[in-house]
């Protein structure tokens, strides 16, 4: 299946497209194209660049570093079922932004609330996972999972007491949305650098996949490998949770994607699955704005009822 | 020459080797017996460097394996462990090139595949003498038992080590493949290399290896040539077991 990586990278370009030509308000092909070209009516140019290309970027930068991160934590914790969510790093940051909101607190606070939160569980995750031979990958998948159900109880509680008016706003941070994204700079800059990062490593980590001894035979520095992924895993992780909430099933579906569809070397696995999370959630993040239009989905459930059919497919037809 | 001296190991609380003086040579095929349980394992592990002996020193040319960096151990020793439960998507080629990681220019290369036709070259000669030839091109996952043993002895020989190390090489094979990997292990230290492979059947260890090592229990060991090694009252007295006179099951040439 050589195609698939062509169409990944068609992906890209094809999803931003759709996304700037579609939104709440039908602008019409003549003035889409003025207005991509910086001429006609200002509303337009101002509903292309400042609303939707930002939005568009944000949701791709938002999925290429779930999807980074997914690839990464797979290989290092040697589990398929690993996603970002494993490492307890949406749930803290999950925990911190509802408090945050309980508290009464700005969007700024909420994200800093957020930060900390998700801080406190990556230190947690990091501290716990090493055990007196080193680092563990048991050790974290159990650390990660514990954690997580910590917060999710905490988050439980917190939807519990809250005021009626509030739980929307909770639950669509839970659900993953992009509507409070903002400026993508900063999030396209911690992706290029995660997916250069990774990148380096890809040979290492394609031994690394014969298990930690075997590799360590064959010249790797397991232990410093092992901490820049998972460095590497874990900012990635913050900076999508930051900028979209905790959007579920890119992070675990995408790199399965492309295994399946034959590719599995790292230093094609991990940009691939930059660019298909990427693409795939500005699709889902464009489909989550305009489906019910002018009101919005959460695009966490879009993602899961994208996802889920598509792997299902490619898991019986490569039976 | 690798040479252990003074090497003691234990595991899991339990002593396996005391006081073991080892120096395998160029040329050298040495089998490696014992019970289950003995320390076979862990005595590869030790002698490749991937676990720290209890005490003693292991030294690799001089230099003591702790202090080389492994990198250049990789390129110098390569071992086939136990058990490996890789999730490799790739092909049987693929697999068994990750063996030439070590000898790729830098770590962050991503070439272990393609360019390397030397490799290359070595990789298929190698699935050719181990009767795999015909499944180069298909999944390594959809390999049997035996065939993926075969493919990851490949892989460990394509690494091109001067220390071959082996931990139950023949598990998994039926007896024409046993025979064609004993004979590719000796083959290889004919040329120069030096083997040590855990063996568990002591015709082959009689036939194609030199030199034996016999773990016995409560960390006492013995080694020598393996015609006064493996003697009846020495295997006797390994595998705590009678063993009847002439009864070895023959062996394929």
């Amino acid at each position: 299946m050589k195609a698939a990586p062509l169409l990944v990278l068609l992906l890209v370009p094809a999803s931003l497209a759709l996304a700037i030509a579609f939104g709440s308000v039908d602008l019409g092909p003549a003035a889409l194209a003025d207005a991509l070209l910086g001429r006609g009516d200002e509303i337009a140019r101002e509903i292309v660049w400042g609303v939707r290309a930002p939005r568009a970027l944000a949701a791709f930068a938002c999925g290429g570093l779930l999807a980074l991160a997914g690839s990464l934590l797979q290989v290092l914790l040697r589990n398929p079922l690993a996603d970002p969510a494993i490492l307890g790093v949406s749930g803290g940051a999950a925990a911190g932004a509802l408090a945050a909101m309980l508290l009464g607190a700005a969007a700024a606070g909420v994200n800093l609330a957020a930060l900390a939160g998700a801080a406190l569980a990556a230190a947690a995750v990091f501290t716990f996972s090493l055990g007196r031979s080193g680092w563990n990958p048991y050790r974290v998948l159990l650390t990660g999972v514990a954690l997580a159900s910590g917060f999710g109880a905490l988050v439980g509680l917190m939807l519990a007491i809250a005021p009626s008016s509030q739980v929307q706003g909770m639950l669509f941070w839970l659900l993953g949305d992009l509507s409070p994204a903002g400026d993508p700079t900063a999030a396209l800059a911690v992706l290029a650098a995660c997916a250069g990062l990774a990148f380096s490593q890809s040979g290492p980590l394609d031994v690394l996949v014969l298990g930690e001894d075997k590799a360590r035979s064959l010249g790797v520095a397991v232990t410093r490998l092992q901490a820049i992924a998972f460095g590497c895993a874990t900012l990635a992780t913050v900076a999508a949770v930051l900028l979209g909430g905790a959007i579920g099933f890119v992070g675990l579906v995408v790199p399965h994607l492309l295994r399946l569809s034959g590719v599995h070397r790292h230093a094609a696995l991990l940009p691939l699955a930059a660019c298909l999370g990427g693409g795939l959630l500005v699709l889902a993040d464009t489909l989550a704005r305009t489906v019910a239009a002018p009101a919005e989905l959460p695009v966490g459930v879009l993602t899961a009822m994208i996802g889920v059919p598509v792997l299902l497919v490619l898991l019986v037809r490569l039976r | 020459m690798l040479e252990a001296t003074g090497l003691a190991l234990s595991a899991g609380g339990r002593e396996l080797v005391r006081g073991l003086d080892l120096s395998l040579a160029p040329g050298q095929c040495w089998a490696l017996l014992g019970r289950n349980g003995a320390g076979k394992t862990s005595l590869i592990l030790a002698l490749a460097g991937l676990r720290p002996p209890r005490s003693g020193a292991i030294a690799l040319d001089g230099v003591p394996l702790a202090a080389m960096r492994r990198r250049d151990l990789a390129r110098r020793v390569s071992v086939l462990l136990q058990d490996e439960d890789s999730d490799f998507w790739g092909s049987v080629l693929d697999y068994v090139m990750l063996g030439r990681y070590p000898g790729s220019r830098s770590v962050s290369s991503t070439r272990v595949w393609g360019r390397d036709e030397e490799g290359l070259a070595r990789a298929r000669g190698l699935l050719a003498e181990l009767d795999l030839a015909e499944r180069e091109a298909q999944a390594y996952r959809t390999l049997s038992g035996g065939e993926r043993q075969r493919a990851r002895i490949a892989q460990v020989l394509v690494q091109d080590a001067d220390i071959v190390l082996l931990d139950e090489p023949l598990q998994h094979l039926d007896l024409r493949h046993q025979a064609q990997v004993m004979r590719t292990l000796a083959a290889r230290a004919a040329g120069g290399k030096t083997v040590l492979a855990a063996l568990h059947e002591p015709a082959h260890a009689a036939r194609h290896c030199g030199f034996s090592v016999l773990l016995y229990d409560a960390g006492r060991a013995s080694l020598g040539r393996s015609s006064d090694m493996l003697i009846q009252a020495n295997l006797e007295a390994l595998y705590r077991c009678r063993l009847e006179a002439g009864a070895w099951s023959p062996l394929p040439s």
